[in-house]
């Protein structure tokens, strides 16, 4: 795998994880190309668009795109169920997951695919070990916020002021 | 879990994502952005930021990099944050510099010592993210500094910790596989670990290392069959099961591993027939993921040694594959189709209309992949129908990258199994002219040089027709505005060499329409070489002919502006021009033989034709040459004196002592024309002394014509000769021609005729006869190749067509209900049968084919209700077919914005309705509206843009 992409359907970026080298520029190329391609492709299609003799597979969840890039000779529908697979661990992380979730906390989805996906591969099949592990490091950082005892409302009644 | 969801940054952050989230326009959301880059520079150079706040705006900087904005200048920030001791704050620092940098980045260098006492770290989650880290940080340079800890770990107490450090050795193979190629072993021991988790892992360097180099690990097959025998077995834990399919991840990775093993090894085959075997018959195939592992299994059994009855599984998935209503499972259908054909080609038959279907379907995806196939396949029978195909849709995209690439594929495919030559031009002439400028010059070489050679046989007569031709076309086609440079040079060279070699065209109109070219395409330099080099040939010819000569008024503006040209190549070509047409009859026909651009040039390197000339001046009291080596200072001085003197009285461009040329300059002033005199001082200086020395035919007698033709051959080298040497692959196309030459010409002008009688009738009755017609001309001859009668001669097409005729009432009873049956036409069968004419036992094949393909559309038709109704009542299976139904309605709603009743609530009031039609059917309802609530108390409101803010990914 390349690289994964999330786009919203107005074509906002919502995350993006870069295995192969890409510099800024290309990195927006492919943005900019890839959500022109994959959000106009209309209900029904194949879920699978040849692209600079790669292949991005995608798939739509409520109004998100998750898409990844692979190359050619891989299995499709594979990474199909990789997408799947990576959000369901979402879904069970934040409980019924929802675009805002990742909007405002991309980056614990960052920490999630990073215990899906390393360098591009699939290290872990099993949701149920991807769970354990983010909550093990989750535990961590309550356990730290606490001792700091801080939280969200302490933030927010300091910005209001 | 649900308190996790929550939002814990501040709401400056909060605020930053919403405003972003409401932006309309990029260029608002490039005005936020660049803001808030400025707040977070002012902000984050200050002193004494506590953890907290500096940890947040490391966030916020990762938030503007990935909407692609530059905050380079917060990295070092970063940077040092993976220094703290707090795993909070250290983990972010990490996330962010995995984020940020690039492997070459130079502050990497500053990680590395952080890298180093982390992986020594007690607590295996500072371990986990150090590792992270490594494998995206670490590049050649530095793994000798982390290697040794990284292989510490490999045996670490915890489970998560070993597969990182894996997939850590895995990145340094693949970016330095020196460096760690004396570890390998380390991979096969780890394939024994007691976790799936890490057996899984392992199995992706595995994958790259065998892939490498198969023969040093042939000895594990053994072991890769019994781990996936034991995974199909579902002996791992339940925890890897997805969709009720066991360990899929591992069972894929497995059977990629084995199809690289088996491949060509029959022994090693042997071995993996029955778990694979087994896998095929286990598949749960409603799933996305169970057909994923059947289709690596197809390319697992197309790739090892073959055996008959997994092939046969296999192709009943393909099959399968293709009659299902999901496009992702005819994408998978085609590819396998085309890894199987390798191996059995006649599997590709009983599949032909549902390919046809792939081939029209409005999927752009499906369509290219069909191509891929078809290309795969192609044969000279087929070759006609295919590069068609190929040719209008490489039309109908706009895809430059893939314009190019089925451009090339089209010449390939031309090249190799062109059944005549008219047919090459012409398929050429249309690649040409709509995808000209992305396809190699060495095609336009090749197709030039195909046209100067002909046949290859010596039939001169089809030869000039095939000329003449091309010429015709060609005269057509620069009617049309705006055409590829690469095309316009093959037009001007056909026209200059063969305009006017039939008569019938008058040179004043060939050279009115080159001198249109170089004005329609003033700006394009090298298009003008050829128009011009293309008029002086037009003219040399017509000067040789005895005819009169009569410069066209454009010609004539055209040449003048070419003369004062600031290209001194074109300057040179106008200024040869000139002088040609200057010269008489003979003259001109030594320079410029009509059809001569194939003939070989004799160079004659020593000048011999010379030495009459050189003698007599050394009688007369000259030096002799001194070549160079020979020459010593002092000698050289004089000689170069001497000959300084020489040359001034004839031109005065001369920097440098030059000897080999001074013979033939002088030889020219007292023979040559006036005009030839005029020409020397501009090309000199543009080709020292290559133009002496390569090319000098040997015409002793006309020294000034010698010197002409050696500019020409200067001129013809670009396009001319040398160029054409690496068109093996043309010659190979003509000798085949030549071999079914004739023959298929018959065949080929029947289909095209018959297309014409076709394209006339109304389009709604048309489509299944074409569909059917197409199957035929792509699949219908290919196993049949070989019993084809070297003579197909009318008599027995004649017959054939009789004898089919005869049959179709009686097969037309018999599929009567089906509406397929419309099909069967006795054109059809004409094409199908035309090539197996001779024979009534012959007859038969294509009957049964028929016969064949309504039975593939009847079971399309069963299967197709089958699997929709199976499925719908599993929900969480929402991925399969039925997903795309799902989708669809997703689509809708948003298509048509406010249709949706549940929709139409929402931008206004609340997302409450959405939120509780969601609940039915999630287990957390309350998660969903807690959350939903926060957001609200925060300002944020789904916008009409946006709607489906709150909807539950899944669902």
């Amino acid at each position: 795998i390349h690289f994964v992409l999330l786009i919203s359907r107005q074509g906002k970026v919502r995350l993006t994880k870069w295995y192969s080298t890409y510099s800024k520029k290309e990195r927006s190329k492919v943005l900019r190309e890839l959500s022109g391609v994959i959000l106009t492709r209309g209900p029904r299609l194949c879920n699978f668009v040849e692209w600079r003799g790669l292949k991005v597979v995608y798939k739509r969840y409520a109004s998100l795109y998750f898409c990844m890039c692979m190359d050619p000779d891989g299995n499709e529908l594979e990474i199909l169920e990789i997408i799947h697979h990576y959000v369901e661990v979402l879904d069970r992380y934040f409980g019924s997951v929802c675009e805002l979730d990742l909007i405002y906390n991309f980056h614990k989805a960052y920490y999630i695919l990073d215990e899906i996906l390393i360098s591009g591969e699939l290290q872990e099949s099993s949701k149920r070990t991807v769970v354990r592990s983010v909550a093990a490091q989750d535990s961590l950082v309550e356990a730290a916020k606490e001792e700091t005892g801080s939280t969200i409302s302490n933030i927010i009644a300091l910005a209001a002021k | 879990m649900g308190s996790q969801g929550g939002f814990y940054q501040s709401k400056e952050f909060l605020d930053l994502v919403k405003s972003i989230g409401e932006a309309r326009s990029k260029a608002e959301e490039d005005r936020i952005v660049l803001n808030e880059i400025e707040t977070l520079k002012r902000r984050i150079s200050e002193p004494d930021i506590p953890k907290r706040k500096m940890k947040e705006y490391i966030i916020r900087l990762v938030y503007i990099e990935m909407l692609g904005h530059d905050a380079s200048f917060g990295y070092i920030h970063a940077v040092k944050m993976t220094h703290d001791d707090s795993l909070l704050v250290k983990r972010t620092g990490y996330l962010a510099v995995t984020l940020f940098l690039n492997e070459d980045h130079d502050l990497i260098i500053l990680i590395v010592n952080t890298i180093q006492k982390d992986l020594k770290s007690d607590n295996y989650l500072v371990v986990c993210a150090a590792l992270n880290a490594v494998c995206k940080l670490i590049n050649e340079e530095t793994i000798p500094a982390v290697l040794p800890q990284v292989m510490e770990l490999l045996a670490h107490p915890k489970e998560a910790v070993r597969k990182k450090a894996i997939m850590a050795l895995h990145r340094f193979y693949q970016k330095s596989p020196s460096s760690v190629s004396h570890l390998v072993s380390n991979f096969r021991k780890r394939l024994c670990d007691n976790d799936p988790g890490v057996m899984g892992a392992t199995l992706c360097p595995l994958f790259e290392l065998i892939a490498r180099d198969v023969n040093s690990y042939k000895d594990l097959v053994i072991n890769f069959v019994s781990i996936l025998k034991q995974v199909a077995e579902r002996r791992l834990s339940k925890a890897y099961d997805c969709h009720q399919m066991p360990a899929p991840f591992i069972q894929i990775k497995l059977l990629k591993i084995l199809a690289l093993l088996g491949s060509g090894d029959k022994q090693a085959s042997e071995n993996m027939y029955t778990v694979v075997g087994d896998i095929f018959r286990k598949c749960d195939s409603s799933s996305n993921i169970g057909n994923a592992v059947l289709y690596e299994c197809i390319c697992c059994v197309s790739s090892i040694y073959p055996n008959p009855k997994l092939l046969e599984s296999a192709a009943d998935v393909i099959s399968r594959f293709l009659k299902s209503d999901s496009h992702n499972l005819k994408y998978m259908g085609i590819d396998a189709l085309g890894r199987l054909i390798k191996i059995s080609p006649e599997i590709a038959e009983q599949h032909q209309l549902a390919v046809i279907d792939c081939l029209e379907d409005p999927d752009d995806t499906l369509k290219r992949k069909t191509f891929e196939l078809l290309y795969k396949m192609t044969k000279s029978t087929n070759v006609e129908v295919i590069v068609d195909r190929m040719i209008d849709y490489m039309i109908s995209i706009s895809d430059n990258h893939y314009k190019t690439e089925i451009a090339s594929r089209c010449v390939e495919l031309a090249e190799q199994f062109a059944p005549s030559n008219q047919w090459f031009i012409q398929t050429m002439n249309r690649v040409f002219e709509h995808a000209g400028d992305l396809v190699n010059i060495k095609v336009a070489h090749s197709l030039m040089r195909l046209i100067a050679e002909g046949f290859g046989e010596d039939d001169d007569n089809a030869d000039s027709k095939l000329r003449s031709s091309a010429v015709e076309s060609y005269l057509r086609i620069l009617g049309e505005p705006k055409l590829p440079s690469v095309f316009l040079q093959v037009i001007c060279w056909v026209l200059g060499e063969y305009g006017t070699a039939d008569g019938m065209f008058s040179a004043s109109d060939i050279t009115g329409k080159l001198c249109d070219v170089a004005e329609a395409y003033s700006n394009d330099e090298t298009v003008k070489a050829y128009a011009t080099t293309a008029l002086m040939k037009i003219y040399a010819f017509e000067i040789a002919a005895h005819r009169k000569v009569d410069m066209l008024p454009e010609c004539q503006s055209l040449m003048e502006e070419l003369l004062a040209s600031h290209s001194t190549d074109l300057q040179q070509r106008a200024y040869e021009l000139q002088a040609v047409i200057g010269l008489d009859a003979h003259a001109v026909e030594c320079i410029m033989p009509s059809d001569a651009s194939c003939e070989d040039i004799e160079v004659d390197r020593d000048l011999s034709f010379l030495n009459d000339y050189i003698q007599e001046a050394i009688e007369k009291g000259a030096q002799p040459y001194i070549p160079e080596s020979e020459r010593s200072g002092m000698l050289n001085i004089s000689n170069f004196r001497n000959q300084d003197h020489h040359e001034a009285s004839s031109h005065g461009l001369r920097f440098e002592a030059y000897e080999l040329p001074k013979p033939a300059v002088q030889s020219r002033i007292p023979q040559a024309l006036i005009a030839s005199t005029e020409i020397v001082p501009v090309p000199e200086p543009m080709y020292p002394r290559e133009s002496y020395q390569t090319t000098m035919p040997s015409i002793p007698s006309d020294a000034g014509s010698a010197e002409l033709k050696l500019r020409l051959e200067g001129v013809q080298k670009k396009w001319g000769r040398p160029t054409y040497t690496p068109a093996t692959s043309t010659s190979n196309s003509t000798s085949q021609k030549t071999v079914n030459g004739t023959s298929q010409g018959d065949g080929a002008s029947t289909v095209s005729s018959m297309r014409e009688t076709y394209d006339s009738r109304k389009p709604q009755v048309e489509v299944s006869h074409e569909k059917q017609k197409l199957a035929a001309s792509l699949f219908g001859g290919s196993s049949k190749t070989e019993k084809r009668p070297a003579t197909g001669h009318k008599a027995a097409k004649a017959s054939s067509h009789m004898v089919e005729k005869s049959h179709v009432p009686k097969s037309s009873m018999e599929v009567a209900s089906d509406k397929a049956a419309s099909a069967q036409q006795p054109p059809d069968l004409l094409d199908l049968g035309e090539p197996t004419a001779t024979s009534t036992a012959l007859q038969l094949d294509p009957f049964k084919q028929l016969e064949g393909l309504l039975d593939t559309t009847e079971v399309a038709s069963a299967v197709n209700g089958a699997p929709a109704a199976s499925i719908s009542p599993d929900i969480m299976a929402l991925y399969v077919d039925t997903a795309a139904g799902i989708h669809n309605k997703n689509d809708a709603d948003l298509l048509s914005g406010l249709s949706n009743p549940s929709v139409t609530n929402m931008p206004g009031t609340t997302a409450m309705p959405q939120v509780t039609q969601s609940s039915s059917k999630r287990p957390n309802p309350k998660d969903s509206l807690e959350k939903d609530a926060l957001v609200r108390q925060m300002g944020v409101n789904p916008s009409s843009q946006n709607p489906n803010l709150f909807k539950d990914l899944l669902g």
